[in-house]
Parts: structure tokens; sequence; C-alpha cells
């Protein structure tokens, strides 16, 4: 598996550190349920997906990847700096 | 039919003509007192043990695809009860008491082989960490034997003792565990299950389940509607889309764990080893095999195939450990989904739904849990109330903190495991 890293382009897999969904983070006051679903609850599709990675070996630079959990295809490496302000 | 060696005798004299199928292929009726969701190795011995111990006759497995086709079909096979933490401990213990007695008690070779599972250690921190494990283990009533260098060069004379790198220590030796024929062990319970009566309905996938007032009333499924005021959810890698189905979302994120065989080789691993220092175990198989696995690939995938980092790492592990298998070619190697939890223990526990039950979590350690996890969720079914052995597996520790069972003691977070 190869991840295209908008920084330094396509790298392997190695190189990358695997974080897990990328979620909103709830306000500090958001209350028990919003964080118990944001530190635990998952939807964990079969399908696409979207998770944080962080390219750990590279530039560092933590990334927002769109993933089909299924076939193992990635469609889409944007910087999470950058995916920030869409939710992420 | 029951088998003995009268009847192969028998059966071998008359050309093996009087063997039936193993269970029978009803049709789904209308409505159950109680269904299982999963026909693998958890869902068929829940259903043997809701029948054999709590009487329940009137009850279904559904199984979409064919029984024990998913992970029970495709791991490592390893059986031990070496577990260190209040909650699992006792819950192992009982399992591996369950798996000596389970050929007698199905009649039925699960080829259940206690050839010993020994865990090495490589540095002093290891081997007190070890020390106190085997501690806990005795205390549960187990066994344990810690080993040091020579104890081990004893038993497994082909190690590299020599490595400089990662010097063997000693060992943790867990006698009773060993390994045991996992097609087999599904096969068992199906049998046995069929045999009282409980209906095995294969190619039947739920696409959703029934709730009225806050109560379950049925699914839904490829094969029409089926009623039942008891529904068990035991689909592993598939918790979160089963749960979905119920409105629920679950603390379960689905990994690939991947595992590898060697061609037939003549006996030369008599235990099952694990290294310490890398992700890597092994065990032969009675078939000749070198069966062997290490870590998850960690990353979340459904794609029952893994990727080369991890092969990379368990070759070079199984290299670093045990040179002289170098020439050993590999045939085939697989991964399974891993219904992984953020603690790494597992859930038994009733649901928000009156009469949901839910049964995941298992991690990669699920095979050794099969007799012990049916048997003690067939008793929350069955009687509503957590069996002694699991009633620490609960689904609530996640959000209230209290009970978490890291067994690692890495964290309790989801990438950690």
């Amino acid at each position: 598996m190869r991840i295209e890293c908008p920084l330094c382009g396509a790298r392997d897999r190695r190189e990358f550190y695997y974080q897990g969904a990328a979620l909103t983070r709830p306000a500090p006051d958001a209350g028990e349920a919003a964080w118990d679903d944001y530190m635990h609850l998952r939807d964990n599709p079969a399908g696409e997906t979207r998770d944080l990675w962080q390219h750990e070996g590279g530039c560092g630079a933590w990334l927002v990847v769109t993933r089909d959990t299924v076939s193992h295809v990635i469609t889409d490496v944007v910087l999470a700096a950058d995916a920030k302000g869409a939710g992420a | 039919m029951r088998f003995s060696g009268l009847r192969i005798l028998r059966e071998g004299l008359s050309g093996n003509k009087g063997w039936t199928g193993h269970w029978r292929d009803p049709e789904p009726k209308a409505e159950y007192d109680a269904i299982i969701i999963g026909g693998g190795g958890h869902g068929l011995s829940t259903a043997y043990y809701l029948a054999r111990n709590h009487g329940m006759r009137n009850i279904a497995v559904l199984e979409k695809g064919y029984l024990g086709g998913g992970n029970i079909g495709r791991n490592t096979t390893i059986v031990r009860a070496n577990y260190f933490l209040e909650g699992n401990s006792q819950f192992y213990s009982h399992s591996l008491k369950l798996w000596e007695g389970l050929e007698e008690e199905l009649n039925y070779n699960v080829m259940m082989s206690q050839r010993g599972v020994l865990m090495l250690c490589h540095s002093d921190g290891q081997r007190d960490a070890f020390a106190r494990r085997g501690n806990a283990m005795l205390a549960q009533g187990d066994d344990a034997e810690l080993l040091d260098t020579e104890g081990v060069r004893r038993l497994l004379p082909y190690l590299d003792f020599e490595n400089t790198r990662f010097p063997i220590y000693g060992g943790l030796l867990h006698g009773r565990g060993g390994s045991a024929r996992h097609d087999a062990v599904a096969w068992g319970y199906a049998r046995g299950a069929d045999q009282l009566g409980v209906d095995l309905i294969q190619q039947c996938e739920v696409t959703g389940i029934d709730i009225e007032n806050g109560r379950v009333t049925g699914v839904q499924t490829t094969r029409g509607a089926i009623r039942a005021k008891k529904v068990g959810i035991v689909v592993a890698g598939r918790s979160s889309q089963v749960a979905a189905m119920a409105g629920m979302r679950l603390p379960i994120e689905s990994h690939v764990l991947q595992a590898f065989v060697t061609e037939g080789l003549k006996p030369v691993i008599d235990h099952v080893v694990s290294f310490g220092m890398g992700h890597f175990y092994i065990s032969q198989s009675d078939k000749g095999g070198l069966v062997f696995g290490g870590d998850l690939d960690f990353y979340a995938s459904y794609a029952q195939r893994g990727n080369l980092p991890m092969k990379e790492h368990v070759m070079e592990a199984g290299m670093t450990l045990m040179p002289m298998i170098g020439k050993a070619r590999v045939l085939r190697s697989w991964g399974g989904i891993m219904d992984m939890t953020p603690d790494g223990s597992p859930i038994i526990d009733r649901t928000e739904t009156e009469g949901l039950f839910l049964n995941c979590g298992w991690c990669y350690g699920g095979f050794k849990a099969v007799p012990g996890s049916g048997y003690a969720f067939s008793h929350l079914m069955a009687t509503g109330t957590p069996h002694d052995t699991a009633a620490a597996f609960r689904l609530d520790r996640f959000r209230t903190g209290r009970g978490l069972m890291d067994e690692e003691g890495t964290g309790a977070q989801h990438n950690l495991h």
C-alpha cells in the first residue's frame, strides 16, 4: 500500500502512522456522551472511510486519507490542516 | 450418528456407505424462542450451550455464508489460559477447562493437543513480568512454569541462543495450552447443536433487526422475516454493521490480522512458541505445515488480506528466533477481520434494546474463547444475568472507565491494541 502525501508524493505505507477515524474533536465541556462517542464509538464502515494518518517517517504532516476498507483503494489524501475547516 | 472406534471399523469394512450428514439443512420457521446471528465458532457454541445447558430447543443460528466460514476457519488455532487481569483470567481458565472435555462432550475429534505454550522473554524486565503473570495464572488455578535459558534450551534446542541483540533469558511455559483443529471445533458444535434440535440456517443474511417499544421482536433476512423475543449478535468483524441495524454504534474497529502456513514438514516444532521481541508465534499442524502469525496490520480493514510490511516483519522475527525455518517455503497467507475493542478485551453483554444481546470484541484472540464464550453468552441470553466468568465483559466499561481490561497495559484507545 502506498499513500500519496500532498507534500512528499507517493510513499510506502511503512512511512505512515495510523491514528484511526478522522473525527471532529468535541468541545472540552461537550459532556460524557460526546466524549464517549469521540473516544470509543465508531461507524467502522465496510467501504469508504476517512482516516487520520501521520507521515511519521517523512515530512511529519497529519493527513486525512479517504480509503476503501474492503479494497484498500485510496481515493483522496489531503493535509489535516486543510481538512480541519471541513470538519475533520 | 455417533462416532466410535467400532463404528469406524464397521464402516471401513462396508465401504464407508453408512456415514450421514452432520447436520440438517432446515427451512427457517416463522418464529423461534431465540435467534443467534452468526454461524461461526462463538455463534455455534452459543447455540449448543443454549440447548444443552438451558433446555432451549426452539432456536436458530442464521449464517449469511456457510457454517464456520469466517474467522473460525482462518486462525492459528492456539488454545491457552495465560491471561493476567481479573475478569479475563477466570474466563479463559473456564474456557480451557471446557476445551479439555470438549471431545467427549461433543463426541467429535477436535484434535485438541495440549502441547504447551511457551512465551519467550529476552530481558530482565520481561522475565519479571512473566514471573508475575505466571503467579497470576497459578493463583487462578491454571499451570505456569518459569524457565531459565537452560530450561528453554532443553525444550527448544533449535532456537538461536547466540543472538546478541535478542538473547533468550527464559520463558513462561503453560503446559495445558496448545492447539486444536479449528474447523472441527465449528463442525463439532454445529453437529451437537443440530442433534439437540437447533436449526442451523445457512445462506441466510440478516438485513434488519425489528424493534418495537424498545424490545426486539425478530429479524429481517434474505430468506424472509423471522420472529424471536431474544436475539444474539455474534458476528465478530461485522459487529458494527449488524449492530447498526439496531441503531447502535459500537466501540469496535475492524482490523486485518494475517497468518501464514508453510509446506508440510516432518515434525520439528513440538510446542506453541512466541517470540518476545517482535510479533511472531508459531506451531506445527498435524499435517506438518508450520502455522505462524504476528500482529495486526494496524489500519481498519475488511479486505481479509494484508499488506507486505507486516509479512516482512513476521518473517524477519521468525528468522531471528529460529533460523532453521528459513528453508521452509510459505504456501499460503491469509487475513481475518478482527473486531478490536479499545482495551483489547471482549464484550458479552445486554444492549439497551430488551432481548437483544451482544457478543463481540474478541480482537485477535477469539479461537481459544469459543467454548467459554458460548457457555457464558448462552447463560446471559437464557437467564438475563451474566455468567460469573464473563461478568466483567461489559459494554459500558469504555463510557464509564470502570473495569477496563487493558491486558497489554498500553492504554484503552483504539489504535493501541
